[in-house]
């Protein structure tokens, strides 16, 4: 997989060389065409380098530090953003961001980790890792939401939950356990979009929806691939393979059936333009919006609990699976 | 001569099996009072150290019994086993892993599910085996819990689930994942039909499964020492590169943290959950 990408990024990077020479001298019309046939190729050619990126090279796009964030989203997808703050236990978690905005018009809930650009920004924003009262916080706002009848937007970019000797004392397991339960009874439409790292359980957090979006650069994983190796290949150097082998992009995911859909990114990623990566995602949290609005708040609630229910690979052990089994071992 | 050649066979029998093996199994060391102990002292004990009070793990099998009215119960969903849906392999196949882990233990995987009765009340009681892979959660442990949730209810029945698990498991990646998900989703389930769900949380109750069932249910009680915590205390002091204090993610510091309803020993844990069913349930059966 790796070998294979290297060489179609190296043809990649040929080709691109070659179109922007042939550039400023194409005046010809057979000039042009070729241009036009190199052109046709190169994106082929991304396509192809796209279905052939390592998982390793997913993670690295998810965790790019220009990635457009939940704010930047916020911004270009709401109108009448107000923040609101706190837990009313505890404190204000500025890794989690939760607001009352406008989607075309309509009043909504957003809510989503937030990571920093700058040294301090991300310390004040504690690497989007929130901590108790950041699930808190956003379980509150949900609340909120389904007090006026009002959709949930949950946007996921997260390392994972706050791993803290405060946030262990303040019950971080607790936190996510009861927004899981909640959530998954809620009386309005949730709709969940993992935008770059879906981190375990601090991920899942926010993570409980009618419909699961994912970019087409974002990860969900159980753990990171870092931490995996480490466990496993006791080597964290091993990460490229425990990130294959966990089968965290979105591709992967779409193909298990535990995502809904991906949402395409613009070509190179996300990180290379903010206003083309909401317009996209855009189109699909308005299509997701209509198709949960429709349904009956009591069907919706039936579905999201089918949807968490049918999640899971398992059958009933034949006497030839058990022989088979008993083989292996 | 060949009574030298006998002799040396003698010695070598006697070194390599009959001492270490056989004390091996007569004594038990405790791992916190680092007293040596009859092992049958410690198995009539309820595998508690006679001397410190130190709670050894037990298997799921045992919990069970030790739980039920007179040992007593039908088990559920023993047959079900995972599909390796990721194909997962690392320095071994996780295929491999579970052979060795179902021969190891005699379970199919990390969980034994079963129906029964607990002071007279209808009651079924989960209990994850420790030994199969750390307790850990993949699609299997989900679905028999989620599973033994629907049949509380169905059956209007109290539940228990005795947790002992390191979190998700891996190997199954996003699938572990969402079986926290699917068992909140079940529980909210069981707590709108209001029946009771007694979550008891033992050595050690990490990640994935303390931040899903294991602190949802109407009571939390744990056993005294045991770890309990959302991040292990490994990758907790990577990150903050400070020295952890001294009880950290016990249960006694949960319990002052407010994060328990009580910290029960293994030898009043019947008595203890009798009681409380007492207070949930309307009558026995």
């Amino acid at each position: 997989m790796e070998e294979e990408f290297e060489q179609l990024d190296g043809e990649r990077r040929q080709l691109e060389q070659k179109i922007a020479e042939l550039l400023p001298v194409a005046s010809t019309e057979e000039a042009r065409r070729e241009l036009q046939r190199l052109r046709t190729r190169l994106q082929r050619l991304e396509e192809r380098i796209l279905a052939h990126m390592p998982a390793m090279g997913r993670v690295k796009l998810a965790r790019h530090p220009d990635r457009p964030y939940t704010l930047d989203f916020i911004e270009r997808l709401f109108t009448d953003f107000s923040e609101i703050h706190g837990d009313r236990r505890f404190a204000d978690d500025p890794a989690m961001v939760c607001g009352m905005a406008r989607f075309h018009g309509e009043p909504v809930v957003v809510i989503g980790q937030q990571k920093g650009r700058d040294l301090k920004e991300r310390q004040y924003r504690n690497f989007g890792m929130a901590k108790p009262e950041g699930y808190r916080k956003a379980l509150r706002a949900m609340k909120l939401a389904e007090k006026f009848n009002r959709p949930v937007f949950t946007l996921i970019d997260t390392p994972g939950a706050y791993p803290g000797i405060d946030a262990e004392e303040r019950g971080q397991a607790e936190a996510i356990a009861y927004n899981l339960r909640e959530m998954a009874r809620l009386r309005t439409p949730i709709i969940v979009t993992i935008t770059g790292e879906g981190g375990s359980g601090g991920a899942l957090g926010i993570g409980v929806g009618d419909i699961i979006n994912m970019l087409e650069n974002a990860i969900y994983s159980v753990i990171s691939p870092e931490g995996c190796a480490a466990i496993l290949w006791k080597d964290a150097g091993q990460a490229d393979k425990a990130a294959e082998g966990l089968k965290l992009t979105a591709q992967d995911l779409l193909s298990l059936g535990l995502i809904d859909r991906i949402v395409p990114e613009p070509r190179g990623g996300a990180h290379l333009d903010y206003d083309e990566a909401a317009r996209l995602l855009d189109t699909y949290l308005v299509e997701a919006l209509a198709r949960v609005s429709e349904l009956p708040i009591d069907e919706l609630l039936q579905r999201r609990y089918e949807k968490f229910r049918r999640m899971g690979a398992f059958q009933e052990a034949t006497e030839e699976i058990l022989r088979q089994l008993t083989n292996a071992g | 001569m060949p009574l030298f050649r006998k002799k040396k066979r003698l010695r070598k029998l006697e070194r390599a099996e009959e001492r270490t093996v056989r004390t091996e199994g007569v004594f038990i060391k405790c791992e916190k009072c680092r007293e040596v102990l009859y092992r049958k002292d410690v198995e009539e004990n309820l595998r508690v150290c006679p001397k410190c009070g130190y709670h050894f793990k037990i298997s799921a099998r045992r919990r069970l019994e030790l739980l039920f009215d007179e040992g007593q119960y039908q088990e559920h969903d023993a047959q079900l086993v995972t599909t390796d849906p990721l194909n997962f392999v690392d320095k071994k196949s996780y295929k491999q892993r579970l052979a060795e882990m179902q021969k190891a233990t005699g379970l199919l995987d990390a969980v034994i599910t079963g129906e029964g009765t607990l002071g007279g009340y209808r009651t079924i009681i989960a209990a994850m085996e420790y030994q199969f892979i750390g307790g850990s959660m993949g699609s299997v442990v989900g679905e028999k819990i989620a599973r033994a949730i629907e049949r509380a209810e169905q059956g209007r029945m109290a539940l228990i689930i005795v947790s002992c698990s390191g979190g998700a498991r891996m190997m199954e990646g996003v699938f572990s994942l969402m079986q926290m998900a699917k068992i909140a989703a079940a529980l909210a389930r069981l707590d709108e039909a209001r029946l009771p769900y007694i979550s008891v949380l033992t050595d050690p109750t990490t990640g994935g499964v303390t931040a899903s069932f294991a602190m949802l249910g109407d009571l939390n009680i744990a056993e005294p020492g045991a770890l309990i915590g959302f991040a292990g205390p490994r990758v907790i002091q990577q990150t903050i590169r400070q020295k952890l204090p001294e009880g950290f993610q016990r249960s006694e510091f949960l319990l002052r943290h407010g994060m328990l309803d009580a910290v029960v020993p293994r030898k009043e844990l019947r008595p203890y959950l009798i009681r409380a069913l007492g207070f949930m349930m309307d009558g026995r059966r």
